[in-house]
């Protein structure tokens, strides 16, 4: 690595009289150690080729849409409305009146608090049994069909048999992230235990590891990556389906503020809230990916 | 006189559907303890159907293996095996792998930094201290395969089983490797059942050569002792008379009494 360098400097003393391409070959060679500026500069460069392409597709269609919103008769608000009714909105997300009035953050906060719960719910249970599945060709044969039939039953054909069941809102929420978060944990984690190489198991015979050592050594961060494709899908599923189930059970949450805003016909409320909901989501899915890539570091290497 | 280990009369077959496969036919045969047995035979042969048996991860149809006088018959430590190709855990470092079985094999019997010496020894003997904390696919396959030797010796096992340890290998690799074996093997004693298809291989590093007829039902063709006194000595070996008669033994057993036929 220093050999290169070394040879810059000379080249540097040695040319007296440098054209221009030899000097800016030897200046391309010669930062050792960049100076706090380059290299700030070089970092203020990659953040703005990542954020000012989507910023300015942004840009492009919100004004797109406030051109053809602002016309008499639109049915939509266009954005410079939708600014002004609802900056209250945007502006102060804590408020809280009492009742159902309050800041978007109650109700996200409420909505998630939801979702935690399903989620590590069908998490827990949904590696549990996939563990089982992959690891048992009797468990399989017995279980496998039932989960197919019943992972396309639609998350909100559940509400109504659990709120039946539960008889109340909020556990009936949370039943309905768990039934909707576990399919695809159960089947990823399946499939990662099946996949295990053959090679791992012998290893684990050799040493006689018993099943607890087993599963924590061998078994887990083997289907680590399928486990956390699943866990991925999952917390995609469980946000899609907790707007729709709050929508139906009522009281606080970003579903009900939704359906709220519509009974109210405050539209460009909605949509303050569709935007919240999408970077909420945007975010769940990042922190578990996040999470996957820190833990999976090894595996997926061979 | 009871044998150190003994494989006795072990008949295999696999069953698929209604199909009966014999693979292995009446194998017995002695070990002595500290001695090098290779076993040799064209690949389909069933030589490493023999040692899964011997490792006990495959169960005989017929027959068993006794060691020190006990029937063996599942999995254990105390036959250690180096696979073929490595079976490192990606997840874990070069470190962590060793002493996952250190840790496993002498959970009671050593101290926590008794057992962190001992990794670090095994390691030391195959020369892979400098690489203790890299992750098996930061590490050439030669590294791998002296990793997966450390983690075998480290289990301090009664036999240890070797199945074809250099046969990923490029032909340099492979010769460094056969020494540091040959003289682990010097230098620790330990008794070694290795599976081979590379005849040189097998002449120098071996006390005895089983010799293997072609499947199906694969029988022992040829038992053959190498008098040849150690420490040896790759290069002086080349034009010793005694390593040219056993390399050519092996080599007319392979080639001309038991020729691979292609199954076509």
């Amino acid at each position: 690595m220093n050999m290169p360098v070394v040879r810059s400097d000379l080249m540097e003393t040695v040319t007296t009289k440098p054209d221009t391409a030899a000097m800016a070959k030897v200046l391309a060679l010669t930062p050792k150690r960049p100076g706090l500026k380059t290299r700030v500069t070089a970092a203020l460069g990659n953040v703005a080729v990542r954020v000012v392409p989507p910023l300015l597709v942004i840009a492009v269609l919100l004004a797109v849409w406030e051109l053809f919103c602002r016309k008499a008769g639109a049915t939509l608000p266009p954005p410079s409305r939708i600014l002004r009714d609802t900056w209250e909105l945007i502006a102060d997300p804590f408020y809280d009146r009492g009742g159902l009035d309050k800041g978007l953050f109650w109700h996200l906060s409420a909505s998630l608090h939801r979702v935690a719960l399903g989620y590590a719910l069908a998490s827990i249970v949904g590696i549990a049994l996939g563990t089982l599945v992959g690891q048992s060709v009797w468990a399989m044969r017995g279980l496998d069909p039932i989960f197919q039939v019943l992972r396309t039953v639609p998350p909100l054909a559940w509400l109504p048999l659990s709120l039946a069941a539960f008889r109340d809102g909020q556990p009936s929420a949370i039943f309905v992230i768990f039934i909707t978060a576990i399919w695809p944990i159960i089947i990823n984690t399946a499939v990662g235990i099946r996949n295990i190489p053959q090679d791992y198991r012998n290893v684990a015979a050799v040493l006689r590891l018993n099943p607890f050592e087993f599963f924590a050594k061998i078994m887990v961060p083997s289907a680590a990556p399928y486990i956390f494709t699943g866990l991925r899908i999952g917390i995609g599923l469980s946000w899609l389906a907790i707007v729709a189930a709050e929508m139906l059970i009522g009281g606080v949450g970003i579903g009900f503020f939704i359906w709220d805003a519509w009974n109210s016909s405050h539209i460009s409320e909605i949509i303050v809230a569709l935007v919240y909901v999408g970077l909420v989501g945007f975010v769940l899915d990042r922190i578990v990916a996040g999470v996957a890539s820190i833990v999976t570091r090894g595996t997926a290497a061979n | 006189m009871i044998p150190y280990c003994k494989i006795d009369h072990v008949d295999k077959n696999f069953t698929r559907g209604t199909n009966e496969t014999r693979v292995l036919k009446d194998i017995t045969f002695e070990v002595t303890k500290g001695e090098y047995v290779s076993i040799i035979g064209h690949s389909g042969c069933g030589k490493s159907t023999l040692l899964n048996i011997v490792a006990g991860l495959t169960s005989p149809t017929a027959g068993g293996v006794i060691l020190e006088g006990r029937e063996v018959n599942e999995p254990g430590p105390d036959r250690a095996v180096v696979f073929q190709n490595h079976s490192l855990l990606p997840w874990l470092t070069v470190y962590d792998n060793v002493k996952l079985a250190v840790d496993k094999v002498f959970t009671s019997s050593k101290s926590r930094a008794e057992r962190r010496d001992w990794t670090l020894h095994n390691l030391d003997l195959v020369q892979m201290t400098h690489a203790r904390s890299k992750r098996p696919a930061e590490i050439s396959g030669g590294m791998k395969q002296r990793v997966g030797i450390a983690r075998a010796l480290a289990m301090e096992p009664k036999l240890l089983l070797l199945d074809e340890p250099f046969g990923a290998l490029d032909a340099l690799t492979r010769a460094h490797l056969q020494d540091t074996v040959m003289g682990l093997h010097q230098k620790l004693g330990n008794t070694v059942m290795m599976i081979t298809h590379d005849v040189d291989e097998a002449v120098l590093l071996s006390d005895r050569i089983i010799m293997m007829t072609n499947g199906p039902s694969a029988q022992i063709g040829e038992i053959l002792d190498v008098p040849l006194s150690r420490p040896r000595k790759r290069l002086e070996l080349v034009t010793n008379a005694t390593f040219v008669k056993v390399r050519q033994r092996v080599l007319e057993f392979l080639y001309e009494r038991h020729r691979f036929v292609e199954a076509a």
